[in-house]
């Protein structure tokens, strides 16, 4: 199977290749400025912070649920994710932000003109094996934020900004865990 | 108090979840411009090649922590109407170890592989699939689990509450450290910069 065919026509772009090019990305300060804003106007608005994890688990949920109701049962985990039966347990909050973050993020890209079919990655690593990173970096993502209790959405950014005391442990961890093992995958960004 | 407006039952449900799409814009188009979107750019902090990805997330961070504390004292926002959740230290702590081993090998988290997945990187799909492997993994693992997950309660409890300090004190700390992170994230580019061009 040759992954790097299939995208072949990539592979001169040199946001896969050459140094990353941060044309149009605005001062760091500034958008940092303006998503606080935006953080803040959550907590007044709604009470409560962002999320993104919780869609990934509530898809997991529902789809469990639906291929064997019987292991869904008595376990507190995906029932935490299915509500209270009466709705539609896809029609959530978080749902609706998410599908907002993705439509937000394409029309940014698609002004600043960075929206085209691309594996990201150092120069140094095959298409193929970078997939199968982001595969396992996904899985240990997934396993982790539910052991957290969130992401670096919710406990991050909106614990974070509350002072949460998980929030703070957790990011700590976070930065700590990807800063001792960045060596290892070197090859991979570098 | 006045807010939260939605605790105060200004709006219901259905126009919560409005409320949602329009939020989730404005955070999308950020993330995007902020470099969320980038897998290289958001490992890159990592490797202290480009620290955009951690001054804007902790810019962010400090801007709301300022914000809210200022709403609360003009007496404008009920801060203990704000959800958040429960501190459970021990799989907090361990989940985060883990998570951020995830991040740097898979070069995203959910929030960041959402814009990924917008402008079209691949490995951002690839990475979700994976999410919602993990995800399936822990669920089918709770039930041996369940005893760790709820190990080391705190309950719902603040910085300032755990060192027993006042609020504005540990603020102006996170103001502190959030500068000097700052200071050391330019300090380390630059290292970085001088180290390649020596080679």
């Amino acid at each position: 199977m040759n992954v790097k065919k299939w995208f072949h026509h990539h592979e001169h772009d040199n946001v896969q290749e050459g140094a990353i090019t941060p044309i149009h990305y605005t001062n760091p300060y500034l958008i940092g400025l303006l998503l606080g804003f935006v953080l803040l106007a959550t907590f007044v608005i709604m009470g409560r912070g962002m999320g993104a994890s919780g869609v990934l688990s509530t898809v997991v949920a529902v789809t469990v649920e639906k291929v064997s109701p019987a292991s869904v049962e008595g376990n507190n985990f995906y029932m935490g994710y299915l509500g209270d039966g009466e709705s539609n347990p896809l029609k959530n909050w978080l749902m609706f932000e998410v599908i907002g973050i993705v439509i937000g993020g394409f029309i940014s890209g698609a002004i600043a003109g960075r929206n085209k079919l691309v594996i990201e990655k150092g120069p140094r690593i095959t298409n193929k094996k970078r997939l199968l990173f982001a595969f396992i970096g996904g899985s240990l993502m997934g396993f982790g934020a539910k052991m957290a209790r969130g992401c670096t959405s919710g406990q991050g950014l909106t614990g974070g900004a509350l002072l949460s005391v998980g929030g703070w442990a957790f990011m700590i961890a976070v930065f700590a865990g990807a800063y001792a093992f960045a060596y290892f995958v070197r090859r991979q960004w570098t | 108090m006045t807010s939260p407006f939605f605790k105060f039952g200004y709006f219901n449900d259905e126009v919560s979840l409005i409320v949602a799409f329009i939020l989730g814009l404005a955070f999308g188009f950020l993330f995007e411009r902020g470099g969320f979107g980038s897998g290289r750019m958001l490992a890159a902090q990592f490797y202290f090649t480009d620290m955009r990805v951690f001054k804007v997330m902790f810019t962010a961070i400090t801007t709301a922590m300022i914000g809210l504390f200022y709403l609360s004292w003009i007496g404008f926002l009920d801060l203990s109407l704000v959800y958040f959740g429960e501190t459970f230290l021990l799989p907090q702590v361990i989940g985060g170890l883990i998570l951020g081993i995830g991040f740097v090998v898979g070069g995203y988290c959910p929030g960041t592989s959402s814009v990924a997945i917008a402008t079209g990187k691949i490995d951002a799909i690839v990475y979700a699939f994976g999410g919602l492997f993990g995800i399936f993994v822990f669920g089918e693992a709770f039930p041996y689990i369940t005893e760790f997950f709820y190990s080391t309660p705190m309950g719902q409890i603040t910085l300032p509450e755990l060192f027993g300090i006042d609020h504005g004190i540990i603020l102006l700390a996170v103001i502190f450290l959030a500068i000097a992170g700052f200071t050391a994230a330019d300090w380390g580019e630059k290292f970085m910069a001088s180290k390649k061009e020596g080679k």
